[in-house]
């Protein structure tokens, strides 16, 4: 049953991984088209939407599949986060559909002008809230402030997410998204100037990640939740902290140096992994902390029958699914990878 | 109030993801077939409406796909209860649904984006997955639906499920009928839809490639049409097999009784348990429902009234499903005949302007048909065994989200409608 449990967390883990990695860049560009240069804002656009438009739709699977896994094999935990995160998960929900459709009808849109400028408006400012808010519920369900007992709308609706901690996930995730998209896109252009100003976005959320990571850990230092201490007592988020650290340095020098893009999008991606692998060694085995204690995977899983049938499908699925994905990879992705 | 707040944010939510579903079915299957057409015989017109068609099937894709989403999140935040109850028995077709749409959504990016990127056959078929996709992840989803009709693959032990058996679950007695039934219905509302909207082009304009794209969608719809009334008696026969009080609720019929009427029409009247003015075939409700003319149909007065379904509402939304239904085949005979035995006339304005006024017909039926499904359970969320009173999130507030999201949806299909009048725009630009 442990073993089904914990094969279970590794589709999981990779569920949100990938969607970070995949899903998250693309609200990463929407973040970046906030700050497009003046003189090159149709250039960006029109680099960010050739880059997105193949995939977005599959990369926004990963989220599905990450929602199926919880719901069939964590129920508790998926009811648990859908009662007591009503409120960012709503927010999150609507930012996802507004993100979507203004990306969709602005790529069709035929008109241009003002309606561009609105569909534009839209996709970046829903990217911006939807990346908020997706750090938000992860801050929130580490945080332990659900309330499951409490009874007035601030314990019931707000107080387990509007803090400090749960305001600085959600700016973390926001930067970490757009250094993402910064990192891939500059691998999707041959224009200096394109580049360049790329380059720049990247290191500024890269400097946003590092000040809201100070921010995240500043705060999630309560009694209850020593997030510091459980981070730097725990050996995998030791290793991959250290490993993320190393890595700054290199990143630094090839977001500076013009020819290397492959070697700073490969250098981005491994960041980004390893802060989500520091997260799962300091969340394992809890899936959330509320206010009358831990509920952990064992505790919150489905039946043995459930959780066997439901990783069976997920072999089955991946093995349709990641060749499939390559394929549709390869196809778009493939000359801009060796360019770079 | 919250409870009738919840099931109306569901009923608006999905009554707005079934119409972007049904096209996200049937539209890639349209769009296949006028691709076929061109790669056979190399018209550019084919060429043109596939991409055109293509353009609709992207902007129809994208609502109904983040709609979908959300519609996961939805009843999780609305009936925690059920999720938490059903998720371990009825996830399997969902983690399934998944894969499926994982598919679609990669075969649609190879298609709209790989025009000179992949070899045309292989093109095709991405396109054709992208359709076959479709189809297999609404059965999955309806085999979820199904199971709420008709749990099966769990033991009850007061109030928790033991034993649970995912695959029964899945492949409980009402999945298959069910997922049929609305595929075809998905066929028949889109193709009908399709065809009706380019006959109105094809009236103002007269460009030929609203009349080719008229025949191709018409011929899906009529075949789709021609099947439903065969699917659609299953169906029903199977409702009165497993839920006797739905099946009362479709037809107001409230006295058990052998050789029952079917009832055209009427007003039910719950308090007084009779049906006004309505026109009663005799024997034929027993013969429908079970195959035999004597058969006994359980009557509502036999069935407790706390298990009573709205029973005015289920009976409307079944007349209405089923009248357009009758109306679409015969309509869709009549179309096939012509364009069989008599093309040129098949292209009268008379006949093109049925056609246009067909459009929306298609879609009202499967919008009643799922009030009929949904409303006709109640008071039910797993039928027997769970209340959906008692699956509601013990949160108050629910009408403001209803608002908000009645807000959205009402704003999305403003938006997409516009967008297509503005594809439709460009397409003309293009053809001029």
């Amino acid at each position: 049953m442990s073993f089904l449990v914990d094969a279970t967390l590794v589709f999981l883990a990779a569920g949100i991984l990938f969607y970070v990695l995949f899903g998250g860049a693309d609200f990463g560009a929407g973040i970046l088209e906030l700050f497009l240069h003046r003189k090159h804002a149709d250039e960006q656009r029109r680099i960010i939407s050739r880059a997105m438009a193949p995939v977005w739709e599959a990369n926004h699977v990963w989220l599905v599949l990450v929602v199926v896994i919880l719901f069939v094999g964590f129920p508790k935990v998926y009811t648990t986060v859908s009662i007591f995160l009503h409120l960012p998960v709503m927010a999150l929900l609507m930012g996802i559909v507004a993100r979507g459709c203004a990306f969709t009808f602005r790529h069709y849109d035929t008109l241009g002008g003002a309606y561009y400028k609105s569909y534009s408006a839209a996709f970046s400012l829903s990217s911006v809230w939807t990346a908020f808010f997706i750090g938000v519920t992860a801050g929130a369900t580490m945080l332990g402030r659900m309330d499951p007992v409490g009874s007035t709308f601030y314990s019931a609706y707000l107080a387990s997410w509007l803090n400090p901690f749960c305001l600085c996930m959600g700016l973390f995730v926001v930067c970490l998204f757009a250094f993402l998209a910064a990192v891939y896109l500059c691998g999707e252009t041959q224009s200096a100037p394109a580049q360049r100003i790329l380059r720049r976005q990247g290191a500024f959320a890269l400097g946003g990640m590092l000040a809201m990571g100070v921010g995240v850990f500043l705060f999630g230092n309560g009694p209850t939740f020593p997030l510091a201490q459980m981070f730097f007592t725990n050996r995998m988020s030791q290793v991959s902290f250290v490993i993320a650290t190393l890595l700054l340095w290199p990143l630094w020098q090839g977001l500076k140096n013009e020819a290397r893009s492959f070697r700073v999008r490969a250098i981005g991606v491994c960041i980004v992994t390893l802060v989500l692998l520091g997260w799962f060694a300091v969340q394992y085995p809890v899936a959330l902390r509320t206010t009358v204690g831990d509920i952990t995977f064992q505790a919150a899983a489905a039946p043995e029958a459930t959780l066997r049938a439901l990783l069976a499908s997920l072999i089955v699925g991946v093995l349709i699914i990641l060749p499939a994905l390559g394929y549709l990879f390869r196809v778009f992705k493939w000359e801009a990878l060796k360019q770079s | 109030m919250d409870l009738l707040a919840a099931r109306w944010q569901m009923a608006i939510s999905l009554g707005f993801h079934i119409i972007y579903a049904s096209i996200g079915i049937a539209m890639p299957f349209l769009m296949a077939t006028s691709y076929w057409l061109y790669l056979r015989n190399k018209k550019k017109i084919y060429l043109t409406l596939t991409k055109a068609w293509s353009k609709g099937v992207a902007i129809f894709f994208a609502v109904g796909a983040v709609s979908g989403t959300v519609l996961s999140f939805e009843l999780g935040l609305l009936w925690p209860k059920f999720m938490e109850h059903a998720g371990p028995i009825i996830g399997m077709p969902f983690s399934w649904e998944g894969t499926a749409f994982f598919l679609e959504a990669i075969a649609l990016g190879i298609f709209l984006y790989g025009w000179k990127r992949v070899s045309p056959y292989l093109h095709w078929t991405c396109g054709l997955l992208v359709g076959i996709a479709g189809v297999t992840s609404a059965f999955f989803v309806i085999c979820a639906n199904a199971w709420m009709n008709s749990p099966a693959g769990f033991d009850w032990n007061g109030g928790n499920p033991i034993n649970i058996d995912p695959w029964a679950a899945m492949f409980n007695d009402a999945a298959l009928l069910q997922g049929l039934h609305m595929v075809v219905a998905a066929f028949q509302a889109v193709g009908f839809a399709v065809a009706g909207l380019h006959a109105l082009l094809w009236l103002r304009t007269q460009f030929d490639l609203h009349l080719k794209a008229t025949k191709i969608a018409f011929c899906f719809a009529a075949i789709a049409s021609l099947a439903q009334p065969i699917v659609g008696d299953f169906a029903a026969k199977s409702v009165a097999r497993r839920q006797p009080a739905k099946l009362a609720a479709m037809e107001a019929h409230f006295e058990t009784m052998k050789r029952a009427p079917l009832l055209v029409g009427g007003i039910p009247d719950e308090a007084t348990g009779k049906t006004r003015f309505g026109i009663e075939l005799p024997g034929l409700l027993s013969f429908l429902a079970f195959g035999d003319f004597d058969a006994e149909v359980k009557g509502l007065n036999d069935i407790p009234r706390k298990e009573w379904p709205p029973v005015a509402i289920t009976h409307y939304a079944f007349q209405v499903m089923v009248g357009i239904g009758t109306l679409l085949a015969l309509f869709s005979l009549v179309g096939l005949l012509f364009l069989w035995r008599a093309p040129k006339k098949f292209e009268s304005p008379t006949l093109l302007k049925v056609l246009v006024a067909c459009i929306p017909l298609g879609f009202i039926a499967i919008e009643s048909g799922w009030v009929v499904t949904e409303v006709g359970r109640q008071p039910w969320i797993i039928y027997g065994f769970m209340r959906t009173s008692e699956a509601l999130t013990p949160r108050p507030g629910v009408i403001y989200s209803l608002a908000l999201y009645a807000l959205i949806y009402a704003l999305l299909s403003v938006v997409s409608v516009f967008l297509l009048t503005a594809q439709v725009k460009s397409l003309h630009k293009e053809l001029r």
